[in-house]
């Protein structure tokens, strides 16, 4: 699909981008304290490389379990509330108004109530993540082929049936695509709690760096956080890729 | 006009009637189907055909009558009798074997026992090197032949076909009809076709109904008799009166 010559464009760019920073800071048009040259966050990021690694675990696993559990939750609720009108009319309000929530205010809440360790981490990114696979999967269930279920009904299929051979595989390109929305979300979100009250994890070296006024090192857990979201949003690729083998190669 | 058989029908239709909205569709239509027989029910576009074909296939209930299959009244309800249409509706995310197994897998049988059946289908019917393919990869005409051995494989004894060959190009369709008729002759399973192919209904039906009016209602129904039903029959002189006679009923 993508063609290599095609990916020549973003690294120029890249490299053309770097390099005018980095002049612009040795010429000393931008000052030291503002802002930080990429040499210097890449001595940085080569310093506290252990560190990083050691906060970047602890992040990885809040997010893999809220991101998991997310998603979970997520196609719960998208499967109850596809099945039963009922529980859509009662709940679906509510879904949308735990969205309206502004984490940065919730976040400090849950530590009160949860402690300073994983769990209220867990829970603020199962917050943020289960709701673009609700929506998605939603949306997609109460799309299918109409002609296609009646089809089943009339072999007899029961609603099992109708989920497993049509409504599931049909809603697939849209669970990635949340996927892909819940599972950036996730590295986010993880940071964002870390920020509010913990004791390890990315968020928490980047608010010791920020106060320190260590620039050049929050730069550094930048990149790594960035890192991070990408290779989740690789894996999620390659996970679409294995799991819709009808596609298009 | 009396073209009874002896034998009892394997489906009958007892006066349906259905209303849309306050709007007669369908009116006192009475029809039988006797075993290995295919009957059409040829009408015009909007002659309430497919609504017909919803009553007897159980997704629709009719305001009157009532549909009787092997002696027991089955009015509105589905999953008894298989059918096929237009539209070929193979499941996209499955493999040709494995949609045409999806019957057998919807009844709960072994999946490696059902696909077994369908490869074993498909190569009775030359079509098995395309067991590992999905539908996308497939011609219509293709599709269609998959489709057809998908409905057979659900139910033996009964199918109800909607213009299964109407989407496909003339070449396509001719090659269909030989097809299908070739299918026929090694399973003989009772058949209702609807079409609004003229042609069509007179080359591969035992009986046609006519369907028309306002509401709609059986029109006519005519018998036609063949020995040798192939492509060769359709430039023949008694293929000219049948059509002469269908035309006239249509009208």
């Amino acid at each position: 699909m993508k063609n290599k010559k095609d990916s020549i464009y973003p690294i120029a760019f890249g490299i053309v981008f770097l390099a005018v920073w980095q002049i612009l800071c040795t010429l000393k048009v931008i000052p030291a304290f503002l802002m930080p040259s990429p040499i210097q966050i890449i001595k940085a990021l080569v310093e506290d490389f252990p560190l990083l690694m050691y906060h970047l675990a602890v992040t990885l696993a809040e997010s893999l379990i809220g991101l998991i559990a997310g998603v979970l939750l997520g196609l719960i609720f998208a499967l109850l509330m596809d099945r039963f009108i009922k529980v859509y009319k009662t709940f679906y309000p509510f879904v949308i108004i735990s969205q309206t929530i502004p984490t940065i205010a919730i976040a400090p809440l849950l530590v009160l109530w949860f402690g300073y360790d994983l769990l209220p981490k867990v829970i603020l990114i199962i917050l943020v993540t289960f709701f673009p696979i609700t929506i998605g999967l939603l949306e997609s269930f109460k799309s299918a082929d109409k002609d296609e279920i009646n089809l089943l009904k009339s072999m007899g299929a029961s609603e099992f049936d109708i989920y497993k051979f049509i409504k599931l595989p049909s809603s697939m390109g849209k669970f990635f695509a949340a996927l892909k929305i819940s599972a950036s979300y996730s590295v986010v979100g993880g940071v964002i709690s870390e920020w509010l009250g913990g004791f390890r994890g990315l968020g928490v070296y980047m608010t010791r760096v920020r106060k320190a006024y260590a620039f050049d090192k929050m730069f550094a857990v930048i990149i790594i956080i960035s890192i991070l979201s990408l290779l989740l949003l690789k894996a999620v690729d390659l996970l679409q890729k294995l799991s819709m083998p009808w596609e298009e190669k | 006009m009396n073209l009874s058989q002896n034998s009892e029908p394997i489906l009958e239709a007892k006066d349906i009637g259905f209303a849309y909205d306050k709007r007669k569709i369908i009116t006192g239509v009475n029809l039988k189907l006797h075993k290995n027989e295919l009957v059409s029910l040829l009408g015009v576009s909007g002659s309430g055909k497919s609504t017909l074909f919803n009553i007897i296939a159980g997704l629709l209930k009719p305001d009157t009558g009532k549909i009787v299959y092997e002696g027991a009244d089955i009015t509105g309800k589905s999953g008894i009798i298989s059918y096929s249409f237009q539209k070929d509706l193979l499941l996209p995310y499955l493999k040709i074997e494995e949609n045409v197994a999806l019957p057998l897998l919807i009844k709960k049988e072994k999946k490696s026992t059902a696909i077994k059946k369908a490869q074993e289908m498909l190569k009775e019917f030359r079509l098995d090197a395309y067991a590992s393919n999905y539908p996308r990869e497939l011609s219509g005409g293709m599709r269609q032949r998959i489709a057809l051995l998908r409905t057979y494989l659900f139910s033996k004894d009964l199918s109800l076909l909607d213009e299964p060959f109407s989407a496909l190009d003339a070449i396509t369709k001719d090659e269909m009809h030989e097809w299908y008729m070739n299918m026929r002759r090694r399973y003989n399973t009772s058949t209702i076709f609807i079409t609004h192919d003229v042609d069509e209904a007179i080359l591969l039906s035992d009986r046609i109904y006519i369907l028309g009016n306002t509401p709609s209602t059986i029109k006519a129904e005519l018998k036609i008799e063949v020995n040798n039903r192939n492509n060769d029959f359709k430039l023949s002189e008694s293929f000219l009166e049948y059509k002469k006679e269908v035309l006239r009923n249509l009208e």
